[in-house]
């Protein structure tokens, strides 16, 4: 064993019912690098993160941390050895404040009796922010932050920490630009002290910049670990799939027919004056910043959020639409951005997500077709590659990618017209979003009409016929893909 | 995989079920005889209605409390039309059954379109119920019920008490109703995140009213059941029911926070609280006591049974 690493994994395995998720695992991570552990969706990352912070026992292995063994029963012991981790699902304390949320379980204290000492706790919050350069007042309820500003207020927590190892999977999943530059400023610094970090990310350009060493693992076993300069983005993606992958973006048609949906001069809480159309066969990108309004105006579209004034029409017809029963009716789907909140039923199996909104399919009558259901089940598993033991599991129980995928193959199910992605590739390991872009340019040649909302820009360039960037609610540009850049985006994206 | 827990969870408290049943039997040897077992099964079948009942309201992410309530009134009402030479048998039970769908709209409504919480709404219909089954009895019982009225609950059709084969037909119903239907599955949708079943073009608030109908129907049908086993429209009837019917829900693995749960569960968990009040009968246990032994019983079968499913 080498002396250098502060942390040492070896052996490990984990099984739950069903899945083997870690099969004789190991990773070495040295004092002050940036370690990236890769891997398709499910191929155990989270898992071995778990198990690193206190949250899961291994079956099997060892974990050596400065020279010792050790071996942790709960989070609360892994914190106190020097461990933090940034969760890829959020676990906030919604009707708690930012300040409270942040030293959640260590808040400062007065004497014996353990007061909270609320002006410290206030006061460290406001510094600890103002050092990250993160611009949201602690004193505001967890729950009314968007998701963007709960990632920082989460990547907040686990500095606040004094910790030597701090574990992030998938920290950037929510943010973007900006806050990117910001939580990479923070690593750099965090690197300077010496602190170990395992950052976990499916965004190979994010890896390219930031990670000394990588390690890839792929179901549930461990690959290799890389210097990360010795490695180019091609050999890394064999890698990480085990296989060669096809060209990323494919060849986009443009297409100029009929406009299928048009949107007149909406304008609802957050965004106002909003023209736009889109044909059949034609991928129109949504690109902004986080908090721009671009997922209140697809939302909107969608019926889930309201409409002040103006109006939407389909083919040429004027429609309204008050709920998302009545998009669906008119042939819109929206894959939403946060599968947690609106786009799962996460206790509900993943046969039952996938049916969930097109139910009426298996009952022609007054009773559902149960056997019909789970063949369509089965094959939308497949389709999608959705990695679980069988469509009878509990959508909880999904890695995060492999969640999402539930949530396309359930909008998909219902063969809509006009198809709305926000974010649709949030989480996704590389290999997937290949398969969804691919599928996503299919979808247009067979003359659907798709709106994607991305924060990534590379999808948006690669994939979209036009691009409209949003700004404070409304559209300040919209760009022909074809001469597009992702500088010229961001000029119209910035305030 | 997780089918398999399902069923280990199930199992684990049917094996609950089966452990009191043999101490029960070992301890009394009456307990394990046909006779015996049938005045169990009509003893079980009304908290087992209510109970059916209050499922569906649980997984659908509420609670009803004013299922005891309800039991007095609707059972108040259906005596008031069940006097003999008055109206055919059927008045009766469908003024009842009707009561009971009314009360139902009126908490389902309150709590969807009026968007107060669950526990208040039927806290609040709990005394209110109470309130008119004393004022349309002027407190008293209402008696001098028809022979054709008291079969529901003293009858017998093939050897079989009615009140069981209702149980039974309650049972099958609603095990269509969540398994194989639409609306069933609505339910679990809505109660495990009403957010995205409504992203899902689900009409949440109609599925609720619907849970809510379902229950105070139930409770309904339970009131008249009631009524025509003791020949007495009893305006102090069912006082604390809903307890038993909610634990029994529980005991039987449906999940609090909605989303999750089944009607073979609540029928085990009813079991298990029907043989408890029986053996500890049997047993000649004073009532004191048997509150206690009960509460220590019904906390370990869940007990035992979240182990189980942990593993
Ligand atoms: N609590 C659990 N019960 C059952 N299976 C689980 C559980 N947690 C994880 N799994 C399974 O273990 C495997 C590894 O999951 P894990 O979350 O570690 O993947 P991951 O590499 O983090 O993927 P992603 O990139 O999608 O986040 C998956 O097949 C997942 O379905
Ligand atoms: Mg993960």
């Amino acid at each position: 064993m080498n002396t250098d690493y502060i942390l040492c994994v070896e052996h490990i395995s984990k099984s739950f019912p069903g899945v083997k998720a870690l099969d004789n695992v190991q990773l070495n991570v040295a004092k002050g690098e940036v370690h990236a552990l890769m891997g398709e969706n499910g191929a155990g990352k989270s898992t071995l993160m778990k198990i690193l912070i206190g949250m899961l026992q291994p079956d099997s292995g060892k974990i050596i941390f400065k020279g010792q063994e050790v071996n942790f029963s709960s989070v609360h012991e892994a914190i106190a050895a020097g461990f933090s981790m940034i969760h890829q699902e959020l676990l906030p304390f919604p009707e708690l404040t930012v300040a409270e949320n942040i030293f959640m379980g260590r808040e400062p204290v007065h004497g014996w009796l353990g007061w909270i000492n609320r002006k410290k706790l206030y006061a460290d919050a406001k510094a600890l922010m103002h050092k990250l350069g993160v611009t949201i007042n602690v004193n505001r309820l967890m729950k009314t932050l968007s998701i963007a500003e709960m990632q920082m207020v989460e990547i907040a927590k686990a500095i606040a920490n004094k910790a030597e190892v701090i574990i992030m999977d998938e920290p950037t999943s929510a943010i973007s630009g900006r806050e990117v530059d910001i939580l990479f400023n923070i690593i750099r610094e965090l690197k300077k002290e010496g602190i170990a970090i395992i950052y976990i990310s499916h965004k190979m350009d994010e890896i390219a910049v930031i990670a000394d060493t990588i390690s890839v693992m792929r179901d549930g076993k461990y690959i290799g670990t890389y210097p990360a300069n010795e490695l180019d983005n091609k050999q890394l993606i064999n890698l990480i799939v085990g296989r060669e992958l096809d060209t990323i973006f494919e060849k986009r048609i443009s297409k100029s027919g009929k406009p299928l949906l048009e949107v007149k001069k909406i304008s609802g809480e957050k965004f106002s004056d909003i023209s736009f159309d889109v044909s059949a066969g034609e991928i129109v990108g949504i690109a902004g910043l986080m908090g721009a309004g671009r997922t209140e105006i697809v939302q909107a579209i969608f019926g889930l959020d309201k409409i002040y004034a103006g109006d939407i029409s389909i083919n040429g017809k004027p429609i309204k639409i008050s709920s998302p029963k009545e998009a669906i009716k008119n042939g819109i789907g929206l894959v939403s951005e946060d599968r947690k909140k609106t786009g799962l039923v996460l206790s509900s199996s993943v046969k039952h997500n996938i049916t969930l909104a097109a139910l009426k399919k298996f009952s022609p009558g007054a009773l559902l077709n149960l056997q019909r259901e789970k063949q369509v089940a089965d094959e939308q598993v497949k389709k999608f590659n959705i990695k679980t033991p069988s469509s009878n599991q509990v959508v909880n129980y999904l890695s995060g990618g492999n969640q999402q995928k539930v949530v396309i193959a359930k909008v998909l199910l219902n063969d809509p017209d006009i198809i709305i992605f926000d974010e649709p590739t949030r989480g996704i390991d590389i290999g997937a979003k290949t398969e969804i872009y691919k599928m996503m340019t299919e979808l247009a040649v067979k003359g659907k009409a798709i709106i994607m909302v991305s924060s990534e820009l590379i999808e948006v360039l690669g994939l979209s016929n036009r691009i409209l960037v949003v700004r404070k609610g409304r559209i300040a540009k919209e760009l022909k893909a074809a001469d597009a850049t992702q500088e010229m985006i961001m000029e119209y994206a910035m305030e | 995989m997780n089918f398999a827990k399902n069923y280990l969870s199930k199992y684990g408290i049917l094996i609950a079920l089966l452990v009191i049943c043999i101490v029960l039997s070992i301890a009394t040897p009456y307990f394990f005889t046909v006779q015996n077992l049938v005045i169990v099964l009509r003893q079980v079948s009304i908290n087992g209605i209510l109970a059916i009942g209050v499922t569906f309201v649980i997984i659908a992410g509420g609670i009803d409390l004013s299922l005891g309530s309800v039991i007095a009134l609707t059972g108040v009402i259906a005596a008031g039309f069940a006097h003999p030479n008055t109206y055919p048998v059927m008045m009766p039970v469908l003024v009842g059954l009707s009561a009971g769908v009314l009360i139902g709209t009126i908490n389902g409504l309150t709590i969807t379109i009026g968007k107060v919480a669950p526990f208040i709404v039927t806290l609040g219909m709990m005394t209110i119920a109470r309130g008119l089954a004393l004022v349309l009895s002027n407190g008293r019982p209402v008696t001098n019920l028809s022979p054709s009225f008291n079969f529901i609950g003293g009858g017998d059709v093939l050897h079989i008490p009615v009140p069981i084969l209702l149980f039974a037909l309650v049972i099958l119903i609603s095990s269509v109703i969540l398994k194989y239907t639409r609306i069933g599955r609505y339910i679990y949708a809505v109660g495990g995140n009403e957010n995205a079943a409504k992203a899902s073009g689900i009409r949440v608030n109609r599925v609720k009213l619907f849970a809510y109908i379902m229950c105070s129907g139930l409770a309904a049908l339970a009131g008249i059941v009631l009524a025509s086993r003791i020949t007495t429209g009893q305006p102090n009837a069912g006082i604390a029911y809903e307890l038993d019917a909610i634990a029994a829900v529980v005991i039987g693995g449906t999940s609090l926070l909605g989303g999750r749960g089944s009607i073979a569960g609540t029928v085990i968990g009813v079991l298990i609280i029907g043989v408890i009040n029986n053996g500890l009968d049997l047993l000649n246990v004073s009532s004191y006591y048997q509150q206690i032994i009960k509460g220590i019983i019904i906390i370990g079968a869940v007990l035992l049974d979240r182990k189980n499913a942990r593993q």
